[in-house]
């Protein structure tokens, strides 16, 4: 491994933090609050720590597909250790662990949070809080990678290692105008989320953390009650039709500004991804029509959950906690489904799910026929084996996880309702789960293990496994 | 500018390696999927997988917006198809390889209704490369500019040399003749050396002057070689088969090796001229027999480098005059340097620096346009020709008040075909020729040789 390039890149990801935590810090000036000395000294560590390690760099050498891990998963530590010392260094989270859990929450978009009153923090943590989803829901390394010109060529690995999805391509040929291209699209749509909450009569400051939570879909409300706190339903519409938006691919949005309209109506794993939300959206309304009496309400209500669960942002307008069983099941199913490839929402992914059902149909049709030559195909255009092998391997790891980590913390004496949420709401990255960690609910009661259980979790759902377990293998780290 | 390659190969992986340097927007198109995973996990381009002369592999692909298009696919046919195809669909440019001497030929004849901008061919390019070489042998390596009139050579100051501990400008007085030498490549370094530098044996030096100058420089030096008589080619591919055309036709004696019988018989048919021998080119008795001993330079061709290596060190050790090796795979060169085989043709490289003179020419501007561009030691230093324009910044400024940026040699200026070795005092005229050496890569015109 090359450790100076490693090095140099991890140093320019901390420049680049403490650059961006000047903003929460000018708001702490601004509202002359108590943080004002936790985030100027995180920000000034940050720059200073960041501007050393970045001349470690070696002028010529390159990065390979293992570098590439190694880097995403190291800077995703790091980003999260030094984001978390505002919380801690400002007092309002007594727990080291707590407040990296907050962070990590943040960072990877999940959402679930360990403090019970979130409206006593001040402004400036609540921005913070906010704006890690902003960074997390594209990247650090995609911003990176489109502010700096990295010259090396094979920076390609960090782009794949850190965009999810079974396979990750270019917009354009050249990889610094991509991340241009996607950080533009993604600060457009935020911008129209701000402006069209606003005109909804949300306050300036409400209307930006909640489109940062949005956009990243990460669901770090700034209310207790989440969004059922503005009790609007235009606000639910919006955001409704938002957390729907940030969880489709980000370069249908790119085929739709070249004009190219047929490409993006014809993909599947858009149809899937949309009839999941309507049906699943039906079936709910349905079942929860009794409760709300009104057809107008019980759908209100229900598309909010399905969106919210789905894009795994996490916000909430109910308690779902206590709906039917049946609702919160296929709430539940809704969780591992996840969002579209290359978006900003986590879980299993629309298309990864598409891969492994077709190429199951096609192992059931070859059992009938066994000399019959099948490939699998998407939007028409077959699959290579590398990637269906890679998207089953994902799975196989993924269950590992997810049964160990239930596991772990079911030690902590819970009810298994809670255990198995838990660890489904932040594998997935979506930020509430079911009984005692529900809308209402918060992590704070489990035990520091599992805490850090879940802080890997929440990482390797963002990160989509394999970075996060690069850092384990010691074949890795050999020169 | 946006470029599309067609065709991950040789030629095409060198071209994407080459042009990406020169900061281009790069496509690629290969058939095969694992080809352009690896081209695209190592260089920032885009990929595609599919056949590069369908219709549809070439829209999404962005041909439309492109303003070249290079095929380098292993067939012919389907590069043409491809450049035609591409032009149709609103490409600006397009080059193909064509490399059938059975359509080269016709192809310059056809080039216009093809709407080609360039042919490359390099195994012809190779050959004439070698030709080159074999007729002026006291080269290791010679480049033209302007139609011939200046020459580029370069060559090695031995041991025993005239040349070793010369100081430059006593070396210019002493012989007295109009030549230049614009980079010397000391073992790992590289230098644009001014009036005060000093050989050393063991130099590789690059000398600008004319053919007739030249010439004398090495008769005066006591390294000049008379022409050669006798070549030896081994293996009858498609580059021999070029070379020993070029070679009978300026009536040098060819005889050719080659192990596959009924290729053997087609060459005699081509090549009237020749003797062509069947036989194992890599087998020692073989080449004694067929007179090595007697001929004055052997070309290895094989299709194979290792064998390529081995037949031209045999040669080496027997006392040969020139021993010219073909390689493919470029990380040998540097192994070749040092068990003293200099002649190394690499077929893709001349022609990937030929497409990238194109390239840069390709962007002329108004104070002048860019004629030759050639890539001395490894593509370290750059020689470019610039014909000036009428209403360039440059013209009529005495040459010691253009403040010329750092690594940069005006070569020598050719007025009315005239060659001028410039001092302080001279000036650059309209219509002039320039040459110019620099290791600052990326020059488009003759204003970037001056700081702004």
């Amino acid at each position: 491994m090359n450790y100076r390039n490693v090095l140099s890149i991890l140093g320019i990801v901390l420049f680049a933090e403490g650059i961006l935590l000047s903003i929460p810090l000018l708001i702490s000036v601004i509202m002359h609050d108590d943080c004002i000395l936790a985030f100027g000294v995180t920000a000034l560590s940050a720059i200073v720590i960041g501007l050393a390690l970045s001349f470690a760099r070696k002028k010529t050498s390159d990065l390979t597909a293992k570098d590439g891990f190694i880097i995403c998963g190291l800077s995703w530590i790091i980003l999260s250790l030094f984001g978390a010392l505002p919380f801690f260094i400002s007092g309002h989270v007594s727990s080291f662990t707590d407040a990296l859990f907050e962070t990590v929450s943040g960072f990877t978009t999940t959402g679930s949070s360990v403090i019970s009153d979130v409206e006593a923090l001040t402004k400036s943590l609540l921005f913070w809080r906010s704006f890690t989803h902003w960074i997390g829901g594209m990247g650090v390394l995609v911003f990176i990678l489109a502010v700096l010109p990295l010259s090396q060529s094979r920076t390609m690995h960090l782009m794949k290692a850190e965009v999810p999805g079974p396979k990750v391509g270019k917009l354009v040929s050249k990889l610094r105008f991509t991340a241009q291209i996607l950080y533009a699209i993604y600060i457009v749509l935020t911008i129209v989320e701000v402006i069209l909450l606003l005109v909804g009569g949300m306050p300036f400051f409400d209307a930006v953390v909640n489109s940062f939570a949005t956009a990243g879909t990460g669901g770090f409300a700034i209310k207790n009650a989440s969004i059922a706190a503005y009790n609007s339903a235009y606000v639910d519409g919006v955001i409704t039709v938002f957390m729907i938006l940030f969880g489709i691919n980000f370069n249908l949005y790119y085929l739709l500004l070249m004009r190219d309209i047929k490409s993006v109506l014809k993909n599947r794993e858009l149809h899937v991804y949309l009839g999941i939300i309507v049906l699943a959206t039906a079936i709910i309304a349905a079942d929860i029509y009794s409760t709300y009496s009104s057809v107008a309400d019980a759908l209100r209500y229900s598309s909010f959950q399905v969106a919210s669960i789905i894009t795994t942002t996490g916000f909430a307008t109910a308690d779902f906690n206590q709906w039917s069983n049946f609702s919160k099941t296929i709430l539940v199913v809704l969780m591992f489904i996840g969002s579209c490839a290359g978006s900003t929402g986590g879980g299993i992914k629309v298309s990864r799910i598409m891969i492994l059902i077709r190429n199951s149909m096609r192992e059931i049709k070859r059992m009938i026929m066994p000399r019959a030559v099948m490939s699998v195909k998407i939007d028409g255009k077959p699959i290579d084996n590398d990637t269906i092998s890679g998207a089953h391997s994902y799975l196989c790891i993924y269950l590992l996880i997810f049964c160990a980590s239930v596991i772990i913390l079911s030690a902590d004496c819970f009810d298994l309702t809670t255990n198995f949420t838990s660890v489904a709401a932040c594998l997935n990255n979506i930020g509430p789960g079911l009984s005692m960690v529900g809308p209402t609910g918060n992590y704070a009661a489990f035990s520091d293990i599992s805490k850090i259980v879940l802080i890997f979790d929440m990482l390797a759902g963002r990160l989509e496994i394999f970075p996060i377990l690069m850092l384990f293998n010691l074949s890795a780290w050999k020169k | 500018m946006n470029i599309v390659i067609i065709g991950q190969g040789k030629v095409g992986s060198t071209l994407t390696e080459y042009l990406i340097n020169e900061s281009h927007d790069i496509t690629v198109i290969d058939i095969n999927v694992k080809t352009i995973e690896t081209i695209t996990n190592t260089y920032d381009v885009m990929g595609f997988t599919g056949n590069g002369a369908s219709y549809k592999v070439q829209v999404e692909a962005g041909v439309g917006k492109a303003d070249l298009v290079i095929a380098s696919t292993p067939t012919d046919e389907v590069n043409i198809l491809c450049c035609l195809l591409a032009k149709k669909i609103g490409a600006k440019h397009t080059i193909a390889r064509v490399r059938n001497p059975e359509y080269s030929n016709q192809l310059y004849f056809l080039r216009g209704d093809l709407g080609l901008s360039m042919i490359i061919n390099p195994e012809l390019d190779a050959a004439t490369e070698m030709f080159k070489l074999i007729s002026f042998p006291s080269a290791l390596k010679l480049d033209a500019f302007s139609r011939g009139r200046v020459e580029l050579a370069e060559i090695k100051i031995d041991n025993d040399s005239a040349l070793d501990g010369q100081i430059l400008s006593q070396l210019y007085k002493k012989y007295n003749l109009k030549i230049l030498v614009c980079v010397v490549e000391r073992e790992n370094d590289v230098f644009i050396p001014g009036g005060d530098f000093v050989l050393k044996k063991g130099d590789k030096i690059y000398i600008t002057a004319s053919h007739a100058a030249l010439s004398q420089f090495f008769k005066a030096i006591k390294n000049y070689q008379h022409k050669l008589k006798k070549v030896m080619i081994v293996g009858g591919g498609r580059i021999g088969y070029y070379l020993a055309g070029l070679l009978s036709a300026s009536s040098i004696e060819v005889k050719i090796i080659e192990q596959d019988e009924k290729r053997c018989l087609e060459l005699s048919d081509l090549l009237p001229k020749c003797t062509v021998i069947c036989g194992d080119g890599t087998d020692q008795t073989v080449l004694n027999e067929e007179g090595l001993n007697e001929t004055d330079a052997i070309v290895s061709l094989t299709g194979i480098d290792e064998e390529n290596m081995v037949i031209s060190m045999y040669a080496q050790h027997r006392g040969l005059k020139k021993v010219i090796t073909k390689i493919n795979r470029q990380s040998f060169v540097g192994m070749l340097n040092t068990v003293g085989l200099e002649s190394i043709i690499s077929p893709k490289i001349i022609s990937a620096n030929r497409v990238l003179g194109y390239i840069r020419a390709m962007t002329n501007s108004e104070s002048s346009s860019l004629k030759t561009m050639y890539k001395l030691v490894d593509g370290r230093v750059e020689a470019l020709e610039f014909e000036i324009s009428e209403n360039s910044e440059v013209i009529g400024i005495p040459l010691r008040d253009l403040r010329i940026k750092k690594g940069i040699l005006i070569g020598c200026i050719i007025r009315r075909g005239q060659i001028l070795f410039p001092g302080g005092n001279d000036t650059i005229e309209k219509y002039d020729s320039v040459i110019v050496i620099t290791n600052n890569k990326g020059l488009t015109e003759i204003t970037d040789i001056i700081t702004k």
